[in-house]
């Protein structure tokens, strides 16, 4: 059964090739058909893969396929090789899944987009290349599943490359991106010159049998430059500034890419070295200490963003805040845990936005929103049920696992990542029912064009909506605290008990001493309370948000303009490169170098125009070289004897 | 293999000529299918070179020697080895896409048509060549074309361009000639015999300051043919001024003859030397590299960026061969045929994109990708195999390098792998600015997308790019021999020079000057 797996990867890739080659002579239902079609197929797949490894005994499950060698030189050695086990089995289910329902969604979405076939074809390649970036068995084969999501989301991003906001967007992904790329390109020369091998199982097997002790500086070095990658790709700080901008593409690229699952690939890599990171405490506090930074700083800036799409896209920077600070804690089950539940609500809660978007013909600013649960009840209902889960209320998915990375932010690390998590908590809840209570509660804002064609979303849009607020409800049981599947599922991969020793980081499955139910009241304590704010600022009295943003005007804005972050890096990386650039063009090569070479040519013509006025064409002035010259050479002969 | 099949392929173009001699200059369309059939002929004997070439050995293989000039001991001495395979293929699948890229050239069609395919003889005679005299003596031929290509039927600036071109690399070249007739009399002098053949050189026992000095002689020629910072500045003149074709030609095949150089002669002939100057050329390297990327990302003209972005892109060549392992040199080698395919597609593409608006001005375009899809799909994949993109061709050779560099110096290895993000900046933000956002100039609007002869250039580009991305091991196979071999002349020579290395080295670079000096002239008295 696990022999199947390549078919994984097969069924999006042979989508992406139809609908790349022929989708534009094709009829938009076929592309469609297609493009659903392969990532249902590939989806049923990870499910006969699932149970195929649930079959083997839980230490058992690792399964290694080597499809053909990629890139060999030397002793070093790539190859095209895919991996089964209970992190990467649960991961494909994962991307396929919601991958499935947003396809679903898209085919209402995009229905009257010109570029019905390239979206997706895009969207199918972006699944295929996710897949790989989870299958793969080594590190250079998940590098090129790591920057293809890059360029799907690239294309993705630019898919209305005729905006120039999209496509400079779209840049500014690639390119942020490649800075963290970078890290993690020289993270792999690294391992290779450390381990003489990329394979995860080889290297993972070899850190502990070449004893290499807790606080090694190689392995700390290691950790550092993929965790670079994990930065760009998963938007941490500092490298966090692209993802906003990225809600230029279409909503359900936002659900799908900037939300549900690339930007969850930096979790995934970490937790799947787990094993070197744990042996490196100093990465580990760099880890957590960036995550619950991010946590917290997308959250503020979440406060007063009026975007409908850019509050989700700052709400999902902190979430994954979130999963970094509980893998750098050591409790990457509950970072796992974590990226699966927000993957459901958070797909959710984008494709409910771009249901709104679509029922609006086009608005996003939610100033113009306001009284839409009438309208569009079926969005509402399900949108209702993704923020309460986000926002930590019981018993919906997003409670147990934030609940969880709360509780081991405090039993594995201390209290200050608590209490910024925690601070996060409370502005995840304020901002996510500020979105709520302005696009669905109180008086309409609506303008008229707009309102003339409010419309409940079509079924196929619906139908995912409902599914994906059906997983937000009871995806969280999958880790109860006392009886987590999840928990009991992912414990091969991540408890390895030599590490634990030897850094004294546990990444056991027991949870900590604390007191996991008084903890439980109080992050439902924080969520209601956040509930509770917005309740106040936005329906019951609506003009103190105004108010309060005259009184504190200056802290307003440099939220609502993400402390001008980009300005600074503009000032800071991109308008330096650019004119030094020109200075170095200007001065330097057409200057300098050339202007030397340039010189050197006009010195000899300089000298050539000297020596020309000896050739006067007189033969009497010739034959007076000739005498000059046998006078000198004589005198020379003579002298020299 | 009994077929001659490097003679053929060198010489039949000189044939293809003498056809096209005999044909009226009126009939421009029958020169250039000729001169399209001999190419494609020429292609397709050249294949059995891969499908027959024993990766097994490092030999010389396919070898034909024959006395030529036996006075002076030149013979007519050819054969391919792993390194060289791969760039004759090149320049054999090149130039009959270059030719199909120069079917609107009217002015003097004959003549033209006539110097691409001497280029094509000169530059297969350079890679194959195993006696130096032979070798120099394509090396200078195939200048002549190329100063022809620009000079004609170049831009508004091609004499100058086509001056400083010839000039430039004559320069360099006359050093080198030194140094070849240098390596006739020290072999003379230790064998007792005179000949050019390379793989005599190689067996010869220099002394470090001899090699010192033949290493700068060699360096000169093939640093400005790669070329490397500071001595670039021919090329962006070149390239802006060369017709389409001449373009595509230089930056596939002829810059490669710098870095073919270095691998075939300077490592092997002076390792020691070549040793000794690993810091220098590394940092030229990475200079070229981020240098040539900070300048090409604020071009306006099309062409010229492109030009810039080769001096960053044969930086990491450099790099990679100045690794002195396996990885480095193969990812070297590969990342040349890499370059040849990325970069001669880049200029084949904005060739096209001339034709169409008479302009290859960045800010005259944009918003193009709507006008003609087609034709953006073809452009988004070169750009995306120029940035290095995992699964393309690019990434391979840029990674090998990379990881061969990273083995022997971190730091080169750390500073090199940012010229990866620059790449991205300058091709995406071009790629941008063209192809992307609102159409603005009117005469974009009635573009005409991709034809079937533009189609016919570029499909089998981009399905090798696929195909090194993908599966870069039929390729990699083939030079592991030769490249492990290499790396083991270096190494046996390295165990002497170890005592040196040891040593002080600067010292001895400074205290053996005077002596090599000495050689030179007891052996002007023996001449």
């Amino acid at each position: 059964m696990l022999n199947t797996v390549a078919l994984v990867l097969l069924f999006p890739l042979i989508g992406t090739i139809i609908n790349g080659l022929i989708g534009k002579n094709l009829r938009k239902e076929t592309v469609g058909c297609i493009a659903c079609g392969a990532i249902g197929l590939s989806f049923l797949v990870s499910i006969v893969v699932f149970f195929g490894l649930l079959r083997f005994p839980p230490d058992a499950r690792l399964f290694e396929k080597t499809l053909f060698s990629w890139i060999e030189s030397g002793s070093f050695k790539a190859a095209f090789a895919l991996q089964v086990d209970p992190l990467s089995s649960l991961m494909i289910l994962i991307v396929t899944g919601v991958g499935f329902l947003i396809h679903i969604y898209s085919i209402g979405y995009m229905h009257n987009d010109k570029g019905y076939h390239r979206y997706f074809c895009y969207m199918n390649l972006f699944t295929f290349s996710m897949l790989l970036l989870v299958l793969s068995n080594n590190f250079l084969l998940m590098f090129i599943g790591w920057e293809a999501v890059g360029l799907c989301s690239y294309l993705l991003i630019g898919f209305w490359f005729e905006k120039k906001s999209a496509s400079n967007a779209a840049k500014k992904a690639f390119v942020v991106n490649r800075v963290g790329d970078f890290g993690f390109a020289l993270g792999i020369m690294l391992i290779f010159l450390t381990f003489h091998t990329i394979d995860f199982t080889e290297v993972f097997s070899s850190v502990s049998n070449e004893g290499f002790h807790a606080g090694s500086f190689t392995i700390t070095l290691i950790t550092l430059l993929l965790f670079m990658g994990a930065t760009g790709k998963s938007a941490q700080i500092p490298l966090y500034t692209w993802l906003p901008d990225a809600m230029e593409g279409p909503t359900p690229v936002s659900a799908l890419i900037h939300a549900a699952t690339m930007v969850t690939a930096g979790v995934y890599m970490i937790a799947r070295c787990n094993v070197l990171y744990v042996l490196s405490p100093f990465t580990m506090t760099v880890v957590a200490s960036i995550g619950a930074a991010t946590a917290l700083f997308a959250a503020t800036i979440g406060l007063v963003q009026n975007d409908i799409k850019r509050v989700l896209a700052y709400s999902t920077i902190s979430q994954l805040g979130y999963m970094f600070l509980a893998c750098g804690v050591g409790a990457f089950t509950a970072g796992i845990f974590h990226l699966m539940t927000h993957a459901f609500f958070k797909a959710l809660l984008f494709l409910g936005s771009g249901s709104v978007i679509h029922a609006l013909s086009g608005e996003q600013d939610m100033r113009k929103m306001g009284g839409l649960r009438h309208q569009i009840p079926i969005t509402y209902k399900t949108f209702l049920i993704g923020t309460v889960a986000i926002a930590g209320i019981p018993p919906f998915a997003g409670f147990f696992s934030k609940d969880e990375i709360l509780l081991e932010s405090l039993t594995r690390g201390n209290f200050i990542y608590w209490s910024i998590a925690s601070l996060a908590a409370l502005f995840t809840a304020f901002y996510m029912f500020r979105l709520l209570f302005m696009t669905f509660h109180g008086k309409s804002r609506v303008d008229h064009h707009a309102a003339e064609h409010l419309h409940e979303s079509p079924k196929n849009m619906t139908l995912p909506l409902t599914i994906l607020a059906g997983l937000s409800f009871v995806g969280g049981f999958l880790g109860i605290p006392g009886a987590s599947a999840i928990n009991n599922f992912l414990a091969p991969v991540f408890s390895s008990h030599i590490h634990t020793e030897m850094s004294g980081i546990h990444t056991g499955s027991q949870h900590g001493e604390g007191h996991p139910y008084l903890m439980m009241v109080i992050s439902t304590a924080i969520a209601i309370a956040g509930i509770s704010l917005a309740y106040q600022m936005y329906i019951k009295k609506p003009d103190l948000p105004k108010r309060l943003s005259e009184r504190f005007h200056i802290f307003y804005k440099l939220l609502l303009n993400k402390y001008y972050i980009d300005e600074i890096y503009d000032v800071l990386f991109v308008n330096t490169t650019k004119k030094g650039s020109v200075l170095l063009w200007k001065y330097i090569d057409a200057g300098m170098i050339d202007g030397s070479v340039n010189g050197i040519a006009r010195l000899v013509g300089w000298f050539s125009n000297v020596f020309r006025l000896l050739q006067t064409g007189y033969v009497r002035n010739y034959a007076f070289y000739i005498v000059v010259g046998c006078i000198f050479i004589i005198v020379l002969t003579i002298l020299g004897k | 293999m009994s077929l001659p099949i490097l003679t053929l392929i060198t010489f039949l173009p000189i044939v293809g000529i003498f056809l096209i001699l005999s044909i009226d200059s009126k009939k421009q369309e029958l020169i250039r299918i000729t001169a399209l059939l001999v190419s494609i002929v020429v292609f397709f004997i050249s294949l059995p070179l891969y499908f027959s070439f024993d990766a097994r050995t490092y030999e010389m293989q396919f070898v034909e020697k024959l006395r030529w000039i036996p006075s002076f001991g030149i013979y007519y001495h050819v054969g391919i080895d792993g390194i060289s395979l791969f760039l004759v293929l090149l320049t054999t699948f090149i130039t009959p896409i270059s030719i199909l890229a120069s079917w609107h050239i009217t002015k003097s069609i004959k003549e033209y048509m006539i110097s691409m395919l001497v280029l094509e003889t000169g530059m297969i005679g350079v890679f194959i060549s195993l006696d130096l005299f032979l070798f120099y003596i394509f090396w200078e031929l195939m200048l002549i074309p190329m100063y022809l290509l620009i000079g004609i039927w170049g831009g508004p600036r091609r004499i100058y361009a086509a001056v400083k071109y010839f000039i430039y690399t004559m320069a360099g070249s006359v050093l080198m000639l030194i140094a070849i007739i240098t390596l006739y009399f020290l072999n003379y002098r230790a064998n007792g015999e005179y000949t050019f053949n390379l793989l005599e050189f190689y067996r010869l026992d220099l002394s470090f300051a001899v090699q010192f000095w033949l290493f700068i002689a060699f360096f000169l020629a093939f640093a400005i043919k790669v070329p490397m910072v500071p001595f670039h500045t021919w090329l962006p003149d070149a390239h802006v001024e060369a017709p389409t074709a001449g373009s595509v030609i230089l930056a596939s095949v002829l810059l490669k003859m710098g870095t073919y150089g270095f691998v075939r002669f300077c490592l092997p002939l002076f390792p020691e030397a070549s040793h000794a100057f690993i810091p220098v050329i590394s940092w030229m390297a990475i200079v070229g590299i981020i240098y040539g990327a900070l300048v090409s990302m604020v071009q306006d003209d099309l062409k010229k960026l492109v030009a810039y972005s080769s001096v960053s892109h044969l930086g990491f060549v450099m790099l990679g061969i100045f690794a002195f392992n396996i990885q480095g040199i193969e990812g070297g080698i590969t990342q040349m045929i890499n370059h040849g395919l990325s970069t001669g597609a880049l200029f084949l593409i904005v060739g096209m994109l001339y034709e169409r608006r008479h302009t290859r001005m960045i800010a005259d375009f944009g918003g193009l990708a709507k006008q003609i899809p087609v034709f953006a799909v073809f452009f988004m994949i070169v750009t995306l195999s120029s940035i290095g993109l995992p699964g393309l061709n690019g990434f391979v050779g840029e990674f090998l390098i990379l990881v061969g560099t990273f083995k022997s110096h971190i730091l080169y290895a750390s500073i090199a792998t940012s010229g990866v993000i620059l790449a991205a900046v300058y091709m995406l933000w071009m790629f941008q600015r063209v192809m992307f956002e609102q159409i603005t100039h009117e005469e974009n609007k009635t573009l005409k997308d991709i034809n079937k002869r533009e189609f016919v250039i570029l499909m089998p580009i981009v399905i090798l790019i696929f195909w090194i991305g993908i599966y870069p091991n039929s390729f990699l196979r083939k030079m592991d021999a030769s490249v492990n071999h290499l790396l083991k002349q270096i190494g046996e020579k390295a165990n002497v020079v170890s005592n040196i290395h040891g040593q002080d080295k600067p010292d001895n670079l400074q205290s053996n000057t005077l002596p090599e000096i000495d050689i030179i002239t007891k052996d002007k008295t023996v001449w």
